[in-house]
């Protein structure tokens, strides 16, 4: 994946940089707004991770005239201002997701990898499918080896979510925001016990479990027999 | 700025020239109308009279001829009194009365005329002023009776000088008092702005002084005193959460540090570090969730977040948040009940009303658990409610954990305030704060009751199922999707 880094702040775009590099994922970087846009008019990134108040161009208007040049490269917007309201302001000015400092690296990786995938014609498919397991998004099933699983809509939105970014990581955050559209603390783990409870669904009567933890990031589907 | 121009500035002393000016104008015109009024009517009189007497007069030239008119008046001019008598030939010639010498125009003039005579007095001859009418007689002889109005021009003067030095006196008077009254007033004001000076230079336990006369003065001050109580008690709330941020932020990061420390200071290897390298991050995440809580109370009460207000069904909010806490409740052996009795509608913010729903439910689901279970082996229960009653919507979270003593309920709103009997829970005392600042910013409130036993959380909301959706109330509309369901 190659992403722009557009960050004024020095150290925070080399621990991007070597931390996404260490991903295995091409960085590139911008030190402001002005060069940000140059670049990202000039070469294909997959996504674009924008700082929200940078020297010469603020991040919002780069987003901005990005869009209305009709690039569509996915753009997360860094930001210290966390309320919903910044929130709303981000995203409406073109932005993709926003995420708030300070954050979790493994968050922000997450949250790229979920962007790229946006664009992958897997998104609007109608039917998931991890190793034996199949979710049909039209008559709303779920199977598992042919089994039939009954799920809560709730919960069979968790497991939807998840499918469509099967093999990446999907984080707590990213669910409670996704599959609840809430954009608050909701202070317990919440997450962990719906999804203990999707689990008990899907994988416990099952030799070979999907839904795997990411120790310290998340959630993650996929089949790890193949 | 002199002292003087200062005092001129004030509004008494304007206030009171003012009125001065005004008072003086409806003096003078009212003592100018009844003087003129009183001239006019004490001429006519006169005139009256005299023209009487001069009709009686001719009457008796037409009767007697010149003899009898010049006797009568020889007669007539000895009586004493103001009565002026003259009858003289054409050259002016003087036959009979007591007028001696007349100027010549006067002579000539005919009618009603004022002019000044001479007169013996006590001390040679005074200068007198008359009122007369001249009458011309067939053979050219004049007549002229007239009437001594020396006197009432004398009066008249009086009069006249009298009512200039009241008015002197008045506005004399007037502009003093307004002095002083301003002098007065500016030396209380004056002390009001030094005694507000000092407030502002850092004494907050300063108050404005009250003189107890309950005046207009007194009123204020009595008003900026509560204002001042106001703003210290403000003013200490906010060093009560300073020093809270000081203590709940500083320690876990004294924590933090001593852990690092403590991993740096003898060469343990990998697992070592990486183990404290990891409750590093925790306790850091920690922190940032007590910072973002803080931040987020503080953006509330600062009347943030009212942008993205909609209206919305507190039913339907309840029961998807308590579905995300259903597992949880569960799992804690709680038994949370959602019930949803229709439609409640609220002008609100989702995200914050949300968060608050869900601070509650935590709360109770944290708390609810403990030895509250009344022993008949049902599970404890959580109850989460919404009802719309008179306007107020009112979201009930009920547990039956140790609840909270009425002694703490004021204050457990309050940031960083947490019992100790719920030390043992993770948890920032922030939650309750948040809600309360939640239901501040909607123009609601927060009550803790008990719920015998247990706690019961009332959130209420002024109702919103007034206001118009698309111009159709949200009440109809709700009829209406019933109606469709």
């Amino acid at each position: 994946m190659r992403v722009l880094v557009i960050e004024d702040d020095q150290e925070t775009a080399t621990f991007l940089r070597r931390a996404l590099k260490e991903s295995g994922h091409v960085a590139e970087y911008a030190g402001d707004g002005q060069t940000g846009l140059e670049l990202a008019r000039a070469n294909a990134y997959d996504v674009l991770i924008v700082d929200r108040m940078l020297p010469k161009r603020d991040g919002l208007a780069v987003i901005g005239t990005l869009r209305a040049e009709e690039i569509r490269t996915p753009a997360l917007i860094l930001s210290a201002l966390g309320e919903v309201d910044d929130r709303v302001k981000g995203l409406r000015a073109g932005g993709d997701d926003y995420l708030t400092k300070p954050y979790a690296f493994s968050e922000l990786l997450a949250r790229i990898e979920a962007l790229a995938r946006r664009t992958s014609p897997e998104e609007g498919s109608t039917r998931f499918v991890v190793g034996d397991l199949v979710l049909d998004r039209l008559t709303h099933k779920v199977t598992r080896a042919g089994e039939a699983i009954m799920l809560q809509p709730r919960e069979f939105r968790l497991l939807e979510y998840l499918m469509k970014h099967a093999g990446q990581v999907v984080t707590r955050t990213m669910l409670l925001e996704n599959v609840w559209d809430y954009h608050f603390d909701p202070q317990t783990n919440v997450i962990d016990v719906h999804i203990s409870r999707l689990r008990s669904k899907i994988d416990k009567n099952f030799g070979n479990p999907l839904l795997h933890t990411v120790r310290g990031a998340g959630y993650s589907i996929r089949d790890s027999a193949h | 700025m002199t002292a003087l121009t200062k005092l001129f500035r004030t509004t008494t002393f304007r206030l009171s020239l003012t009125y001065l000016a005004l008072f003086s104008a409806a003096a003078i015109l009212a003592i100018a109308y009844i003087y003129w009024n009183t001239t006019v009517l004490l001429s006519r009189q006169l005139n009256q009279t005299i023209d009487a007497e001069l009709k009686g007069l001719a009457e008796q030239y037409r009767a007697g001829g010149l003899e009898q008119l010049v006797r009568i008046v020889a007669e007539r001019s000895q009586t004493p009194g103001n009565s002026l008598y003259l009858v003289a030939n054409s050259e002016g010639h003087r036959l009979a009365g007591n007028l001696s010498a007349v100027a010549p125009d006067l002579w000539n003039s005919l009618g009603p005329v004022e002019f000044y005579y001479r007169r013996p007095a006590a001390a040679g001859v005074e200068r007198r002023l008359a009122f007369a009418n001249v009458f011309r007689l067939p053979s050219g002889y004049r007549l002229i009776v007239g009437r001594d109005i020396e006197d009432r021009r004398e009066l008249a003067s009086m009069v006249r000088s009298a009512m200039l030095w009241g008015l002197g006196v008045m506005a004399l008077f007037g502009i003093g008092g307004g002095y002083w009254v301003s002098r007065k007033l500016l030396a209380r004001i004056d002390t009001l702005a030094a005694t507000t000076r000092t407030i502002m230079a850092g004494d907050l336990a300063g108050r404005l002084p009250v003189t107890g006369s309950g005046d207009e003065l007194d009123r204020l001050s009595d008003s900026l005193n509560l204002m001042l109580a106001r703003i210290e008690q403000l003013m200490a709330g906010l060093r009560e959460v300073s020093d809270n941020i000081a203590h709940d932020l500083k320690t876990p990061l004294n924590r933090l540090r001593n852990r690092v420390e403590a991993a740096l200071r003898e060469p343990y290897g990998e697992p070592v570090y990486r183990e404290a390298l990891e409750r590093t991050i925790e306790e850091a995440d920690g922190l940032i969730k007590t910072f973002n809580a803080l931040l987020s109370i503080a953006r509330i009460e600062a009347g943030a977040g009212g942008q993205n207000r909609e209206l919305l069904d507190v039913s339907a909010l309840l029961c998807d948040v308590a579905e995300l806490y259903e597992p949880v409740a569960e799992e804690r052996g709680l038994m949370l009940k959602a019930e949803a009795n229709g439609p409640v509608f609220v002008r609100a913010d989702r995200q914050l009303l949300g968060q608050a729903i869900a601070n509650l439910i935590d709360n109770a689901i944290k708390y609810g658990t403990a030895e509250g279970a009344d022993g008949t082996g049902a599970k404890p229960e959580v109850e989460v409610t919404a009802t719309e009653k008179g306007g107020v919507a009112e979201i009930v979270v009920t547990d039956r954990g140790p609840g909270v003593p009425v002694s703490d309920r004021e204050r457990v709103l309050d940031r960083f305030v947490r019992l100790e009997a719920s030390r043992s829970e993770p948890g920032s005392g922030l939650g309750l704060s948040l809600v309360a600042a939640v239901a501040r910013l909607h123009g609601g409130s927060l009550r803790l009751e008990d719920n015998a036993p247990g706690l019961r959380v009332v959130l209420a909301l002024p109702s919103g199922s007034g206001a118009t959706m698309n111009g159709v109330t949200a009440r109809e509309q709700a009829r209406a999707e019933t109606r469709s369901a």
